[in-house]
């Protein structure tokens, strides 16, 4: 039962990654007992789990995920909004105003217009229905200040770290409030526009070497030495 | 052609551009030529020039022609006016349209259409200059930037031409060799899976004949997959490097 990369190797569409009782995992897949690569990214073997780490894709919604959007459309009983994905998601309007809601009374475009940006929960999603949006949770919503940060989707979870150790460390740095949207979208609020570059700086760093290890020590001296600059 | 045919293949066995009769065009390829796109490729196989981008998967508009079980693809070449000596319209020809079809159905046996359904991939396929076999250096170039896209794939689609010119079964048909010559059989391969998704012919060939031919494209094909391989690598081989 051969495997035929190297851990962390890069691949491309096509190629065989295992043979044998292998099981293939994201962006894989299986042909008779052979594990081909379905994305370029790195390969990650995991027992008997074959995996790789895609180095370009999209946001494809997931039920529970966080997400940032803009909204694209009103319509008569809601918004539709565009999540960063090839699927629009859709945020109803009695669940943001929490109220009964009547089309005669309520003007939706008072509560949220085009091009607004909200924090939502997907409450539902799957093969057949575009994503549901919720805001009903606290911190969720529209967004009334602060910036944004777009990174391919695929490297959130280098943004977070292991157990959170990366996005913890900036925002206790810079003294910013960060939300991470799962669909590649970043909302930074901070005390100051000053704090925000920072954060936004080291964000974009991550991205940049996001396959490079002792990241986030390297991301904490810098924010430290740019701290200091400024001061 | 205005005079009779100048001789094909000369006394040595060399052809006009002085190539063996199993030898390429050089081949360039660059990935990720268009940052306006999320995937694209640029191709240059001898005297072709040939740019290829993609985008999606995305919503599809009018929306009644979404799938509600698979993803739709849709492929667009067109040649630009200045692409060959004599003017050609912009407006989409007869020909057009059928390659345009022709390397749609080429690549979608390597795209997974089944796992976002309701969506729309388009690939725009741009001809900037023609020599011959476009339909299948188009078809190398659309796979690559349909990986570079982000979008999953069984394996990158490979296309090479072969043909008959006097009498002698050679590789990588250009323009005059397309015209003077009496066959071409373009193939669309995909090395990792081998198979076929592409198989034409135009022109008579023998039984032998078309067999040997078909045979030639594929290891043509094998030869560019390595190319078109190193080519897609070459983007990320920053994250090589610095690999532990």
């Amino acid at each position: 039962m051969p495997t035929f990369f190297e851990r962390r190797q890069l691949v491309t569409p096509g190629d065989l990654l295992a043979e044998g009782d292998y099981v293939a995992g994201e962006n894989t897949y299986k042909e008779d007992s052979r594990v081909y690569a379905t994305r370029i990214g790195l390969v990650d073997y995991e027992d008997k789990k074959v995996s790789v780490v895609a180095l370009r894709a999209f946001y494809i919604p997931r039920v529970g995920d966080t997400v940032i959007g803009t909204v694209v459309e009103v319509g008569f009983s809601g918004w539709t909004v565009d999540i960063n994905s090839p699927y629009l998601a859709l945020l109803k309007a009695s669940d943001v105003l929490s109220r009964p809601f009547k089309p005669q009374k309520n003007d939706l475009t008072e509560v949220l217009d085009v091009g607004d940006l909200v924090v939502a929960k997907i409450v539902s999603y799957d093969r057949t229905h575009n994503p549901q949006l919720s805001v009903n949770e606290p911190g969720l919503g529209k967004i009334t200040r602060g910036q944004i940060v777009r990174v391919t989707p695929t490297k959130i979870p280098r943004v977070i770290g292991k157990k959170g150790s990366m996005i913890s460390m900036i925002k206790q740095e810079t003294e910013c409030h960060i939300i991470l949207g799962h669909n590649g979208v970043i909302l930074i609020t901070g005390k100051s526009i000053e704090d925000e570059e920072l954060a936004m700086m080291a964000i974009h760093k991550i991205e940049e070497e996001s396959h490079t290890t002792g990241l986030t020590d390297r991301i904490s001296q810098l924010i430290k030495k740019e701290k200091e600059k400024g001061r | 052609m205005s005079q009779k045919t100048e001789k094909l293949i000369d006394k040595k066995g060399l052809r006009l551009d002085g190539r063996k009769s199993d030898e390429l065009r050089p081949i360039k390829i660059e990935v990720g030529a268009l940052s306006n796109a999320d995937g694209s490729a640029y191709i240059e196989q001898g005297k072709n020039k040939i740019l290829a981008a993609v985008y999606g998967p995305r919503e599809l508009h009018p929306k009644h022609m979404a799938l509600p079980d698979r993803m739709v693809l849709r492929c667009r070449y067109h040649m630009a006016p200045f692409s060959v000596q004599e003017r050609k319209s912009p407006a989409p020809s007869r020909r057009e349209i059928e390659l345009s079809k022709v390397i749609r159905e080429a690549v979608e046996p390597a795209i997974f259409v089944e796992y976002y359904p309701r969506t729309a991939i388009d690939v725009f396929v741009e001809v900037l200059q023609a020599d011959g076999s476009t339909r299948c250096t188009s078809i190398t170039a659309a796979s690559l930037a349909l990986a570079d896209a982000g979008i999953p794939m069984r394996d990158l689609v490979v296309a090479c031409s072969a043909g008959k010119i006097e009498d002698m079964i050679v590789l990588d048909l250009m323009d005059i060799e397309d015209k003077v010559g009496s066959a071409d059989v373009p193939v669309a391969f995909m090395p990792n899976l081998g198979v076929i998704t592409l198989l034409q012919m135009d022109g008579i060939l023998t039984h032998e004949e078309f067999e040997k031919a078909v045979n030639l494209a594929i290891e043509g094909c094998k030869k560019i997959y390595t190319l078109q391989k190193e080519a897609l690598r070459a983007k990320y081989v920053s994250v090589k490097e610095v690999e532990e």
